[in-house]
């Protein structure tokens, strides 16, 4: 008996050359924590297809975004089935921070100027901190600059201002789909009529599928509420398209029933119907340019 | 016969514990460099954990694949997103051996050439690599650093027919890392 003892304690002085050789090594490079990893590339640009995702354009950053809607499928041959009408916003963003991006654009559609700021306030990661979703807030203005309309009434700038407040709320689920929640808030100083509501709330979303590397397919839906918007008849917003990735462009192709490219303009002022074929086939280009390279690689 | 025992035992536990000489760092270099008729691309990461046994000669190392920073965002999300497919592939690893640690003077500064044998693993495929570099010892410290290359296609790393021109499919890799001696 005593025997096997001794050979029991032989056998275990032997076992630390038994391990594979480099597991102490590998024991010691171990991370005390495991790594905070932060979700990247929920959406593949600061929109989902026409909408605000809650990407921002990254630091240092520039985006230049073209966007164009041609005019509605249902105009018939005489206009080529919308090909020969345009609606189109030019727009620059750029990532002060990795919380905060800020850009302007001039949209065709009422001459009207607009700015926002985009602020990502949580982040969606993994690893050693979890927080399941992405928080962005934006807030945007935009101002139309055509001529005056309203011949009884005083022709003050503010009256020509709007404003729009979005909360983002995505996740992303894995290496595919991505989802987001999007409640807004358009607030008009000047509506037309009495019973026009100044203030208009939307709740909507959106979501991604990738497909492959380079390609996905991207939805968006807003809903309005009944009641707010009188004078005019408006309707929900929906778009669909694909979004296709080369090197340094994102070119976003999708068919819409709204024809403005402003927050205002397709959260409260969709005016087109899918059921009677007021879509618009349009485009996004996104390119996008390094200002300012990281500090690591200034020679 | 239980002296003999005791012996065998005193013998075999000083050997056993014999203070292995181990370096150790958290903050190594890596860079890996791609160069086309296009563009050049490059990126680093300064957080690249690395240890060396000196009695044994047994080296590894271990890299974040998400803690490359790159000259372009875009190029990062890429190739977090497609190349090397981060998410599922979190890190890289080297596990291996100097092969002739036995020529290196642990105890005297000075820059020795050293060979460096064992498995590469990246985006979830491991290779035998072999390459050579050097091992500076200065103030009780170990410089290791080597410059290769390796080919995407080994790692299983696909390029899409509109880029080949913008990525090379060999890739410098340039490791150095400085470690400092641990007591245990």
């Amino acid at each position: 008996m005593r025997k096997i003892y001794r050979f029991a304690f032989l056998f275990l002085l032997f076992v630390p050359r038994l391990l594979p050789a480099q597991d102490d090594l590998l024991e010691l490079i171990k991370d005390n924590k495991p790594p905070v990893i932060y979700t990247e590339a929920t959406f593949k640009t600061s929109r989902i297809v026409i909408g605000q995702s809650i990407e921002n354009t990254a630091q240092g950053n520039l985006n230049l975004v073209f966007t164009h809607h041609f005019g509605a499928l249902n105009t018939g041959y005489e206009n080529l089935f919308g090909l020969h009408q345009s609606v189109v916003r030019i727009g620059a963003e750029y990532g002060f921070t990795r919380w905060l991006a800020s850009g302007f654009g001039l949209n065709s559609d009422r001459n009207t100027w607009d700015g926002f700021l985009k602020f990502k306030i949580f982040r969606q990661k993994s690893g050693g901190k979890k927080f399941p979703l992405t928080i962005s807030a934006f807030v945007s203005t935009a101002w139309y600059t055509t001529k005056w309309e309203n011949a009884d009434r005083k022709n003050y700038i503010t009256s020509r201002a709007t404003y729009c407040f979005q909360l983002l709320f995505a996740r992303k689920f894995g290496e595919r789909l991505s989802l987001q929640f999007t409640p807004s808030m358009v607030h008009k100083n000047l509506v037309l009529t009495r019973d026009d509501h100044n203030d208009i709330f939307t709740i909507g979303g959106g979501g991604r599928l990738k497909i492959t590397d380079r390609i996905s397919l991207n939805a968006e839906y807003h809903h309005i509420f009944r009641k707010q918007v009188v004078s005019t008849q408006v309707y929900d917003s929906f778009s669909f398209g694909v979004d296709l990735e080369t090197g340094g462009h994102v070119f976003q192709i999708f068919l819409t029933n709204s024809s403005g490219e402003n927050e205002e303009a397709f959260l409260a002022n969709t005016t087109g119907r899918w059921g009677r074929g007021d879509i618009f086939l349009g485009f996004n280009i996104n390119r996008i340019f390094t200002l300012v390279t990281p500090k690591e690689f200034r020679k | 016969m239980n002296r003999l025992v005791f012996i065998i035992a005193m013998v075999l536990m000083i050997s056993v514990q014999v203070p292995a000489q181990k370096y150790v760092t958290k903050n190594g270099y890596i860079r890996f460099y791609s160069q086309s008729a296009i563009e050049n691309i490059e990126a680093m990461n300064r957080q690249v954990n690395a240890a060396l046994n000196t009695n044994t000669g047994d080296f590894v190392f271990k890299v974040l694949m998400r803690s490359f920073t790159f000259q372009k965002a875009m190029m990062q999300e890429h190739f977090n997103e497609n190349y090397v497919e981060s998410d599922k592939y979190p890190d890289g690893t080297f596990i291996g051996k100097i092969s002739n640690i036995r020529e290196i003077n642990f105890s005297k500064d000075g820059i020795y050439p050293a060979t460096v044998e064992g498995n590469l693993t990246l985006h979830g495929v491991t290779k035998p690599v072999k390459e050579t570099g050097t091992l500076e010892v200065k103030n009780a410290m170990v410089t290791g650093k080597s410059k290769f290359n390796i080919l995407l296609s080994d790692y299983r790393i696909s390029i899409p027919n509109t880029l080949v021109n913008n990525i090379s499919k060999t890739i410098e890799i340039t490791v150095e890392v400085t470690m400092n001696k641990i007591t245990n």
